[in-house]
């Protein structure tokens, strides 16, 4: 037998390869890791293809995948904010406080209720602007700046509610969480318009790419007439929007608001989420479907685990090396 | 004012703001000292003392982490999982106990330390999922409770007891910081950290060992959260596997307001343990005010305190360094 050896071109190497296979595990992985966590769960996990696993996932994923937009926003022009599950609380705290006429005299509920909407969300998204100002007047890191509000902002609203749990009843505010709209969930609708709002800012509007030209170079951004400082400072903005937006459905789904716990860790799972899906930590890309693939693969590995008899604790493990691998491997595939 | 900053040693923003952190500890020990009778007594002194050790050890090792512009997350969680260890193996021996919890914590910094060099993964994204796994550790080894100290074995007399009049938690505190102004002010380690933090790059090139300075901040960093997760369960006579939320905050809050650099390259321990100190006295002041009847904040107040404070010290150290690079 005569082999006749044919010396394959090979331009960088024997590299080449692994690293094609990292740029595909970093482009794909998270969806392949998506398909592979819902293959698993429908061999393995009793009642996995039901309405009501269903429902009970993308509820829980709703509050994530809302507060993981707005900081994709932020991580995408090289910041960070620490500040989200506070805000949550805070207006988690403010919004049965008004329909509940703590403030002033309720005469119409409808109007009520459409406050404590409102409201909130303004507030959250003034706190936002707030992180925003010590971004951009003061040139502080967005993770000094927006630790102040992250450790003073579950204050405000422990002060405000004097640390106790507000338990309501209110089935036109609730409707956010408890409502559906064409038998889906209020609060899913809600993920899906928020998401998709974002996907097509990012993509069609000035301001979408301006977020990107300011994350992957500041200097290049300003010097190419980039509004470095209004960019910013709507994004810190739109952040504190979306998890005020975010607080208000936690409370409405408990039927309580507890200023204590409401966002408790959010930050943590929303950033989670970002890097999960694809986002580079450092800026100048945001990928927003990525984002929201991010937050259900990590709400699918806690319900495989928890539906498996597996302990919370371990789940958070296993989510800790999610996060880094996912990290690692997005790292590697992007330094080629 | 230039003279007058000259005489107190100033050179630039840097010590500027640790020349202000030590001021203000001194204006709020008098303050106390002249508006309440029992501010200096003994009683207050030591328990104040007893109590913030465990918080002044973790900004001492954050203090060395963000020097080298990094930081570590996971200080809470480990402390956690290192209470729960040493409340699970103070049966044995009270020894067993706190080299465990050390053990515990030095096993978090070290892989701290492996994700961040040999992964090349950022501190802030390494940290915060090894405090997730230490949590979750912790969780999984206390069976979700808090574990009960044993006492027979003297392992509380590490947290509760006192030794020559102190207790003995501020001595092991005290020893540690300085062992920390040696290292960082005296050995030559202390100027690889300090020039890594300036630029890693530069540091690289000029031949110092980078990662293995930075493996031995976030070993560091681990094993004084370790050491103050020992004392937490020796204090309270229980590992508590769910304690230590957003230490890892208060500990870079101190770290800021004394007066270290965020960018890393810069910082004093002994600033450090003065922001440290100093964050804890307005509280102790504000229990005070409480005491006296003027006013009534409730717990809720002190983060929203912690927090306006961190915000004016943030602004201050922002628009120091401000004037600082336009001179």
């Amino acid at each position: 037998m005569t082999t006749i050896e044919t010396p394959a071109p090979q331009p960088s190497g024997a590299l080449s390869s692994s690293s094609r296979l990292l740029t595909l595990a970093s482009r794909y992985g998270t969806f392949v890791a998506f398909l592979a966590l819902i293959l698993f769960n429908v061999v393995v996990t009793p009642n996995f293809l039901s309405l009501q696993t269903l429902n009970v996932n993308l509820t829980q994923v709703a509050t994530i995948v809302i507060v993981a937009t707005g900081m994709t926003l932020v991580i995408a022009t090289g910041g960070i904010d620490l500040s989200v599950g506070s805000l949550m609380a805070i207006a988690g705290a403010l919004a049965p406080m008004i329909f509940m006429g703590q403030f002033w005299q309720v005469d119409s509920m409808g109007i009520a209720v459409a406050l404590a909407f409102l409201l909130p969300v303004v507030v959250a998204g003034l706190f936002g602007l707030f992180n925003g100002f010590l971004v951009t007047r003061f040139s502080i890191q967005p993770i000094i700046a927006t630790l102040v509000l992250f450790i003073a902002g579950r204050g405000i609203a422990q002060v405000m509610t004097n640390g106790n749990l507000q338990v309501f009843k209110n089935e036109g505010f609730q409707f956010i969480a408890l409502g559906r709209i064409a038998g889906i969930p209020a609060q899913v609708v809600l993920m899906i318009a928020v998401a998709a709002a974002a996907w097509a800012m990012i993509r069609y509007t000035v301001i979408g790419r301006q977020i990107i030209a300011v994350g992957g170079n500041e200097k290049a951004a300003r010097l190419a007439g980039v509004p470095v400082k209004r960019v910013k400072l709507f994004v810190y903005m739109v952040s504190g929007a979306l998890a005020g937006i975010a607080g208000l459905i936690v409370v409405a789904r408990n039927s309580a608001s507890d200023a204590n716990l409401v966002g408790l860790g959010m930050e943590l799972d929303a950033i989670a989420a970002v890097a999960v899906g694809g986002t580079l930590l450092t800026g100048g890309r945001a990928n927003i479907v990525g984002t929201v693939l991010g937050a259900l693969v990590i709400q699918l590995v806690r319900y495989t685990l928890l539906a498996n008899g597996v302990p919370d604790a371990a789940a958070l493990i296993v989510k800790a090396g999610l996060i880094v691998t996912a990290v690692f491997i997005q790292q590697r595939a992007g330094r080629h | 004012m230039q003279t007058i900053l000259r005489l107190f040693l100033v050179k630039n923003a840097g010590d500027l703001a640790r020349l202000g952190v030590i001021l203000a500890l001194a204006g709020l020990i008098l303050f106390g000292a002249l508006r309440y009778d029992n501010f200096l007594s003994p009683y207050n002194i030591l328990s104040f003392l007893r109590y913030n050790s465990m918080f002044a050890l973790i900004a001492l090792g954050m203090a060395f982490v963000i020097i080298t512009g990094g930081i570590d997350l996971s200080v809470g969680g480990t402390a956690a999982m290192a209470s729960v260890v040493a409340a699970l193996l103070s049966p044995y021996h009270w020894a067993a106990g706190l080299i465990g919890g050390m053990a515990a914590g030095f096993a978090v910094g070290g892989l701290n330390g492996f994700i961040i060099t040999k992964m090349r993964i950022q501190p802030f994204i390494a940290t915060l999922a090894t405090m997730l796994a230490a949590y979750g550790t912790g969780l999984l080894l206390a069976d979700n409770q808090s574990v009960s100290v044993s006492y027979d074995t003297g392992f509380t007399v590490i947290g509760q007891d006192d030794f020559l009049g102190f207790p003995i938690p501020a001595w092991i505190a005290l020893g540690a910081y300085i062992l920390g102004w040696l290292v960082l002010e005296k050995l030559p380690i202390g100027r690889h950290i300090l020039a890594i933090g300036d630029g890693e790059a530069t540091a690289g090139l000029m031949g110092l060992k980078v990662e293995r300075a930075l493996a031995g901040v976030y070993l560091a960093s681990g094993t004084l959260a370790g050491l103050a997760g020992v004392i937490l369960a020796s204090q309270f006579g229980a590992g508590q596997p769910t304690e230590g939320v957003g230490w890892e905050l208060f500990a870079i809050a101190s770290v800021v307001v004394g007066g270290t650099l965020l960018s890393g390259g810069s910082g004093s321990v002994g600033a450090t343990l003065a922001g440290a100190l100093l964050l804890a006295m307005v509280f102790n002041i504000l229990n005070f005010e409480n005491g006296l009847g003027w006013i009534s904040l409730s717990a809720y107040w002190q983060s929203v305190i912690r927090g306006a404070f961190l915000l004016v010290v943030v602004v201050l150290q922002a628009k120091l360094m401000a004037r600082h690079r336009s001179t």
